[in-house]
């Protein structure tokens, strides 16, 4: 039978969903790298697409690539849309943190209704976990455990990942619980996703994607902040990838 | 383009030949990317091709013609500066507003960091010496529109010789009153530095010829009402960037000229994209040359800008001065009740602005708003937020974007355009 792809290529990570006009086949993930379209060719090893659809910060990258002969790319923004409905027909609002940017998207069905996004600056995604991390000298996977014991939530005010950094290490210095600052770092990148998704609406049920989606800190402080737990995906920073591959089915 | 030619006259503005060679040259690759890349477009375009391609040469050469033979130049930032008058004094009109991210370093001595990218960059080419029209002014207008340029033009009178006019920021009658005394003093000064009278029959023949202007511009938003776009929002963006420095008899004309075959092309049911491309209508902040940023990031994106909803777009075009009126008083009351009705975001309320784009949005069937705001404009970015709430009510989406000359925010904001079209589409 014919296949189909889906491809996310973000800052971080690249992810492939490979499915057939009725079913997901296979999901295949792995990094960027600086040399994404060696990348994409590794993971697209032996797979014959009837049609490929590329969304992600790289998306153009795939032409070039030259995998697949029909290629159509989507943003982000509309394969997120597709992949959460599909996955959550009830979802009303997506929230999205990778690598490098932050969206919060309201669903009409598996249209988008309204968007925003972060600008040009890094700070609340997950960039800036990754930066605080190396810090802290703690895994990225591990940041979020580490968090959680803590017990103050202290107040970072800095937003920025450059000021948030010397905060964190001014606290360090004055003696301050390492884990009451993971805590507090955690909860200013919920801060500022707030912001955003007051903008969108926030209406319910909220689908939490996107790999800081991971991180088990930022879903506590996120349940709180809502009222209610976010739905996460199983994989949750496939749904870009899933939705492409939908868009290409299409 | 001539450079030798024109190597000399820019010795003599004393420019800094070194940079202002590089300039060119950037200007010339962007246009040559941006513009001449462009498929299907008018013949009519060569005109502004031309007439851009010679924005620091023929047109500057023109500009040393005229004061050679005794025209004075005025600078102006601001479409509030009444270009009749200046013209009835026998005087060339010329903007000096800038969308290149110049000299910014240097600005930032005059004026603080977090200070819009068009007056950093007025500042900048000035204390650079990249720009040939300020260097051939003889006197440079400010007026008193939002914080920024207020400031700014305390610092810049250090270096060029400046007068600014005090425009209100609302439009009560006292406010009128204020508005008016200060026409009557943007007359008596043009009076003093040109040696000339304005007197009622040149007044009245400047008012008709800018309204002439004004009227082919008009013409030419009537026709990007069609569907298929006969023109790219580009292109039509630059002929109201031209509109600020040309010879307005001769621009009007190749406009007109335009325009015929504009309408040919609509006659025939052609156009610069395929019918069904989805329209968006670009408001807020003026885009001055060459701040192509954002036209081209939609237009590569599969959307046309069916209108400006700016200072560079209709904002300086809708309203035109009543013709009616003969004696200098009545023309000057003329004049008055015109400006005031620029719904400029510096001025408080402003709600004119939010119907002037309800009606924009109908008439140019447009399916989306991008709201464009220079970063730290005050007076823009709050008019976002009350556009935004605007077209809400209308159902219209809009797409706000804050930005600035550089181009490092590129890659997002193609996602961010990307995904408003796809939205719209
Ligand atoms: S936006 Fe306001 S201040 Fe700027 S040129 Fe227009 S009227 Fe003048
Ligand atoms: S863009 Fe805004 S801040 Fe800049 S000069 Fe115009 S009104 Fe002032």
């Amino acid at each position: 039978m014919a296949l189909f792809g889906g491809i996310d290529i973000g800052s971080r990570s690249i992810e492939l969903v490979v499915r057939d006009p009725h079913q997901v086949i296979s999901r295949k993930k792995t990094a960027t790298t600086f040399d994404p379209q060696a990348q994409i060719r590794r993971l697209s090893q032996g797979l014959v697409f009837e049609k490929l659809v590329a969304t992600g910060y790289g998306r153009a990258l795939v032409e070039k690539a030259g995998i697949c002969p029909d290629i159509e790319t989507i943003t982000e923004i509309k394969a997120y849309g597709l992949g959460a409905h599909d996955l959550f027909p009830l979802a009303q609002t997506v929230l999205d943190i990778g690598g490098q940017d932050t969206k919060a998207i309201a669903l009409m069905g598996s249209k988008v209704a309204k968007f925003e996004m972060n600008d040009r600056c890094a700070a609340g995604t997950g960039k800036f976990l990754e930066h605080l991390a190396t810090v802290f000298q703690i895994p990225l996977e591990e940041f979020g455990h580490y968090a959680l014991e803590g017990s103050q939530r202290l107040e970072i005010n800095a937003m920025c990942t450059v000021f948030a950094e010397t905060e964190a290490v001014s606290l360090m210095a004055r003696g301050t619980n390492p884990h009451d600052i993971a805590l507090g770092l955690h909860s200013s990148i919920v801060k500022r996703t707030l912001t955003m998704l007051t903008r969108v609406g926030a209406n319910q049920p909220l689908l939490f994607a996107g790999g800081v989606a991971n991180n088990p800190c930022v879903i506590q402080l996120l349940t709180e902040a809502l009222g209610s737990a976010p739905l996460i995906p199983e994989e949750p920073e496939m749904v870009g990838a899933h939705g492409a591959a939908l868009h290409a089915i299409r | 383009m001539t450079t030798s030619a024109h190597q000399k006259m820019w010795e003599e503005l004393n420019l800094d030949i070194p940079a202002h060679d590089g300039l060119l040259a950037v200007l010339g690759k962007f246009y040559n990317d941006i513009y001449l890349s462009q498929s299907g477009r008018l013949k009519g375009m060569e005109y502004l091709d031309f007439v851009l391609s010679e924005v620091h040469g023929l047109r500057i050469k023109e500009l040393q013609d005229a004061k050679a033979a005794g025209r004075k130049i005025i600078g102006t930032f601001c479409v509030f500066v009444p270009e009749e008058l200046t013209l009835a004094a026998g005087a060339v009109h010329v903007g000096l507003c800038s969308g290149a991210e110049v000299g910014s370093d240097k600005a930032e001595q005059l004026v603080p960091r977090n200070t819009c990218a068009l007056i950093k960059s007025f500042i900048g080419f000035k204390l650079a010496r990249l720009c040939p029209f300020t260097e051939s002014c003889d006197l440079v207008i400010g007026e008193t529109t939002c914080d920024g340029k207020k400031k700014a033009y305390e610092a810049f009178a250090d270096h060029v010789n400046m007068e600014v006019l005090e425009v209100p920021q609302r439009k009560t009658a006292s406010d009128r009153a204020l508005w008016k005394s200060e026409v009557i003093r943007y007359k008596a000064v043009l009076e003093e530095l040109t040696g000339n009278t304005i007197t009622e029959e040149k007044l009245q023949a400047a008012i008709k010829l800018v309204n002439e202007k004004r009227r082919a511009l008009q013409r030419l938003n009537r026709l990007r009402h069609a569907d298929p776009a006969p023109i790219s929002g580009r292109d039509a963006l630059l002929i109201n960037q031209v509109s600020m420095y040309d010879d307005p008899v001769r621009f009007t004309q190749s406009i007109n000229t335009l325009c015929d075959q504009i309408e040919e092309r609509i006659a025939a049911g052609e156009g610069v994209v395929p019918a069904g491309t989805p329209r968006l209508l670009l408001s807020g902040c003026p885009m001055a040359v060459p701040n192509w940023k954002l036209p081209f990031i939609v237009e590569s994106s599969g959307a046309v800008i069916v209108g400006e909803e700016s200072c560079i777009g209709s904002r300086n075009t809708r309203d035109l001065v009543s013709e009616e009126a003969t004696s200098m008083d009545a023309m000057i009351d003329a004049l008055v009740d015109r400006y005031l009705q620029i719904d400029c975001a510096c001025f408080t309320p402003n709600d004119e602005r939010q119907d002037n784009l309800k009606t924009m949005v109908n008439d140019l069937k447009a399916d989306g708003v991008l709201h464009y705001s220079l970063m730290f404009c005050q007076p823009y970015e709050h008019e976002a937020l009350k556009t935004e709430k605007t077209m809400h009510q209308e159902q219209v989406p809009v797409l706000s974007i804050s930005t600035d000359y550089s181009m490092e925010d590129v890659e997002q904001l193609k996602t961010r355009i990307e995904a408003f079209i796809e939205m719209v589409s």
